[in-house]
């Protein structure tokens, strides 16, 4: 019997020793990156699936600008552009020699069909709202596109740098949700759907060429699973990680390294201000000082995370910290409570979607909540229960979701939007914003906009989202923000 | 045999048809809405009402329902909502995973429960019989997820055998989809090798007291050629019920073992479908789990009427 387990061992050493001695000789060239989430499809402009982004992204399709990993805007398929002093002409000056990944060439044509596609009739674009300023797409010559706008918005570069408004082929564009063709620096090579998607490296690519030849994204849904899968090597790079708890192990392992970046990830303890009492803004006053952030992040989130004070991501410059205005003093909200007339408190619901920060957050806020008399009932609902009732429904007193679009303070100015809140002043901050093209004006604006929200209470603001996940510790470039839900990989390398 | 055949045929197609309405139905209830859910929080309304047309979701219900079922007949399961492929593909990609899984388990559980189960009731009440009964009942009592994470812990993460999980496909040759599959193969066959250990023992046990074992043993043969020879042929009709209901449950329920190894099958196929509200695969693959119970029940039928010939004249 021992005879045999010692055999088995020596056979088991002997396949370790020969798995791991050709990596000791040449600096590996392929990845396999963990996913929580399997995209539906790869087309990027059909859909909003953060899942397909991550997959998409940068690796597969390009836009006119990109996000850079700081979150800033960068050139993309446009080498440069010019802005004309109204702000309604962007002029496009777009690189030569760009080919989509089928052979055919992509000029001032694609990025016509691109940009009209999303506007028009019948189109399946999740982010239309974003490009209905422009009215006009004109060809000047195949590399100069000149986009004329109806009114001045001084976020058309960025909102061009979101994975919805990618250029894509004429020929090409209805199958990209199967047969992606872009101009990014890697290819589509196989799909086992439901287990991994294998990009290969574009060796036509106009630009730098990737440092990697082979990119595998394996779909690890379950957190036991992926901790399993980055513990035996079969991932070496895992962001958003679904078990934050397991993260300090990483830490402790040499063979790891943990990354906590940021996100555009608002989180925040969504309040319907139309439906009483919280249509009161004293009783929204008294739920924000109610809340512990603190105690929020280190339970729910194992102490990853940023507090915040209002709607806005704390990495970009124009943050302005407002903690402090609604800082947690219990007694302060009972106050508050009695003078807005509910002594006793009230009771409300409390509407759950499935991540983590939700559930976990949800019961240290419901905890919270009662120790100032609010009851809360909880109820635990899948995404698509949550966009029927919550969202579309707006049948909710409160509710737990992470906004993940970067720099979406607009959302406030829509008073149908599912939180309702409706303010003609706020309106008319986002409207000035919108007109504003001086940076400092659009600064100071995006500042007085935090503000107005922060004072008028309209959601409890708990925090940023971290993007946490662990990387092999030799891996290189991992984009450790997340500015858009991307999985960048025309940067990453081995270090040996 | 043949109007034995016959009813079992009938009530078959009945129970198809009966199904069919009822998962179509008991799906088209599940509140959410897959356009909504697709485009996400800050979609327009005409971009959503737009998605629901190309899905053909404003078709009203009789339609929808009779547009499925021709297209079943015709083998043809639709579009899937999100992977905008056809169903047939994805759910021939998973069965490769999920039909070879559930069929290794069965394999395992049945080489090590005969031999088991038998052994236990030749030896009723010795302390190998006792033994055997205390390792069943605790296979029965662990989880296999648990049990599963335990294998993955020691054969991946440890020794480094296999990998933690996932499916490099049957084109990367026969022994990697195998190595790939023994693990969560194990996992599923431990619970129900003991089930099945345990039923055939009991089993055995019924027939070694009937009165043709008696017999046996009164014209001379020793107690092991009566079990072997009368007994065990007579034991099996309900181990070969049980087998059945297990290679139902192997096919359809290994998602939570799907899960915990990340294997592309069947049961993640429509745990995405669920809640992706991608509700064509969800009612195909439903279906296609319901066929094949059907089938597999039929099929026992059959067998029942093959091991115990009383069995086709009582039913005819």
């Amino acid at each position: 019997m021992t005879s045999i387990v010692k055999a088995l061992a020596f056979a088991g050493a002997l396949a370790v020793t020969s798995a791991l001695t050709p990596a000791a000789f040449a600096a590996k060239t392929d990845i396999n990156v963990g996913l929580p989430l399997e995209p539906p499809n790869l087309d990027p402009t059909s859909g909003a699936a953060g899942a397909i982004d991550s997959v998409t992204y940068s690796n597969i399709f390009e836009g006119l600008t990109r996000f850079g990993p700081d979150g800033g805007i960068n050139p993309g398929l446009a080498q440069s552009w010019t802005i004309s002093d109204d702000g309604l002409v962007y002029t496009f000056k777009l690189h030569e020699g760009v080919n989509f990944s089928d052979g055919t060439d992509m000029n001032a044509d694609d990025v016509k069909f691109s940009l009209d596609r999303i506007g028009a009739e019948g189109s399946t674009n999740a982010q239309k709202a974003l490009y209905a300023d422009i009215a006009s797409v004109e060809v000047v010559d195949p590399l100069t596109v000149k986009v004329t706008l109806t009114k001045p918005n001084g976020n058309i570069l960025f909102n061009l740098a979101w994975g919805d408004a990618v250029i894509v082929a004429p020929e090409s564009a209805d199958n990209n949700a199967t047969n992606p063709v872009g101009t990014g620096a890697f290819v589509l090579k196989n799909w086992a759907k439901g287990d991994q998607i294998e990009l290969a490296r574009n060796e036509n690519y106009w630009g730098e060429p990737a440092k990697l030849d082979k990119v595998v994204f394996k779909v690890i849904a379950d957190p036991n699973a992926a901790f399993a899968a980055v513990m035996a090597g079969d991932v070496d790079s895992y962001m958003a990680f679904p078990a934050p708890e397991n993260l300090p192990q990483f830490d402790a392992d040499p063979r790891f390294r943990v990354v906590a970046g940021s996100t555009e990830g608002e989180t925040i303890l969504s309040t319907n201000n139309k439906m009483p009492p919280f249509d009161n803004i004293k009783v929204r006053e008294a739920l924000a000082h109610a809340i512990d952030r603190k105690a929020i992040i280190d339970g729910a989130m194992f102490g990853y995370g940023t507090p915040i004070g209002t709607h806005f991501a704390p990495h970009h410059p124009s943050y302005v910290d407002l903690t402090a205005q609604s800082n947690f003093d219990p007694e302060k909200a009972k106050a508050l409570l009695a003078e807005a007339g509910f002594p006793d408190g009230f009771k409300t619901t409390l509407k759950l979607p499935p991540p983590s920060y939700a559930r976990r957050g949800g019961e240290i806020i419901a905890s919270q909540l009662r120790n100032v008399g609010i009851e809360t009932e909880i109820s635990n609902l899948e995404w698509a229960q949550w966009l029927e009732q919550v969202f579309k429904g707006k049948d909710f007193g409160l509710t737990i979701v992470s906004h993940t679009e970067p720099l979406d303070i607009g959302i406030y100015a829509r008073p149908d939007y599912y939180f309702q809140y409706d303010s003609a002043e706020f309106q008319k901050i986002m409207e000035d914003l919108n007109n504003a093209t001086d940076p400092q004006e659009r600064n100071r604006l995006l500042q007085v906009a935090q503000k107005k929200i922060a004072d008028d209470y309209v959601n409890g603001y708990l925090f940023q989202l971290a993007n946490t996940g662990v990387v092999n510790a030799k891996l290189m470039g991992v984009w450790e923000n997340a500015p858009t839900q991307a999985a960048d990989m025309t940067g990453v390398y081995w270090a040996d | 045999m043949l109007p034995f055949l016959i009813k079992r045929l009938v009530s078959l197609c009945l129970s198809l048809v009966a199904a069919s309405l009822v998962i179509f139905f008991v799906i088209e209830v599940v509140p959410g809405d897959p356009a909504s859910f697709m485009l996400g929080m800050n979609a327009e309304p005409d971009t959503v009402a737009a998605l629901r047309d190309s899905l053909g979701l404003n078709a009203s219900i009789p339609l929808r329902y009779w547009q499925w079922v021709s297209g079943l007949l015709q083998g043809e399961f639709g579009t899937s909502y999100t992977y905008k492929v056809p169903v047939r593909e994805l759910i021939a990609d998973r069965i490769w995973v999920s039909l070879p899984l559930a069929a290794l388990a069965l394999l395992l559980s049945t080489l090590i429960a005969f031999p088991v189960g038998v052994i236990a009731a030749a030896r009723r009440n010795s302390p190998t019989d006792v033994s055997i009964m205390g390792v069943t009942q605790l296979g029965i009592a662990v989880p296999n997820f648990w049990f599963a994470m335990l294998l993955v812990m020691f054969f991946a993460i440890t020794l480094r055998w296999f990998s933690a999980g996932g499916f490099p496909g049957w084109d990367a040759g026969l022994f990697a989809g195998l190595k790939a599959l023994t693990l969560p193969a194990v996992a599923l066959a431990l619970p129900q090798a003991s089930i099945l250990a345990r039923v055939m023992r009991s089993s055995l046990l019924d027939t070694l007291g009937e009165d043709f074992v008696r017999t046996a043993r009164a014209k001379g043969l020793s107690q092991r050629q009566a079990l072997w020879r009368h007994a065990l042929r007579n034991a099996l009709i309900p181990v070969l019920t049980i087998i059945g209901l297990q290679f139902s449950f192997l096919l359809a329920g290994a998602i939570i073992i799907e899960n915990v190894f990340f294997l592309p099958g069947l049961g993640r196929l429509v745990f995405q479908g669920i809640t992706q509200r991608d509700l064509i695969v969800v009612k195909s693959v439903i279906f296609l789990l319901v066929f094949a119970v059907i089938l597999v029940t039929f099929i026992v039928d059959m067998t029942y009427a093959i091991v115990d010939p009383r069995l086709r004249r009582a039913r005819a």
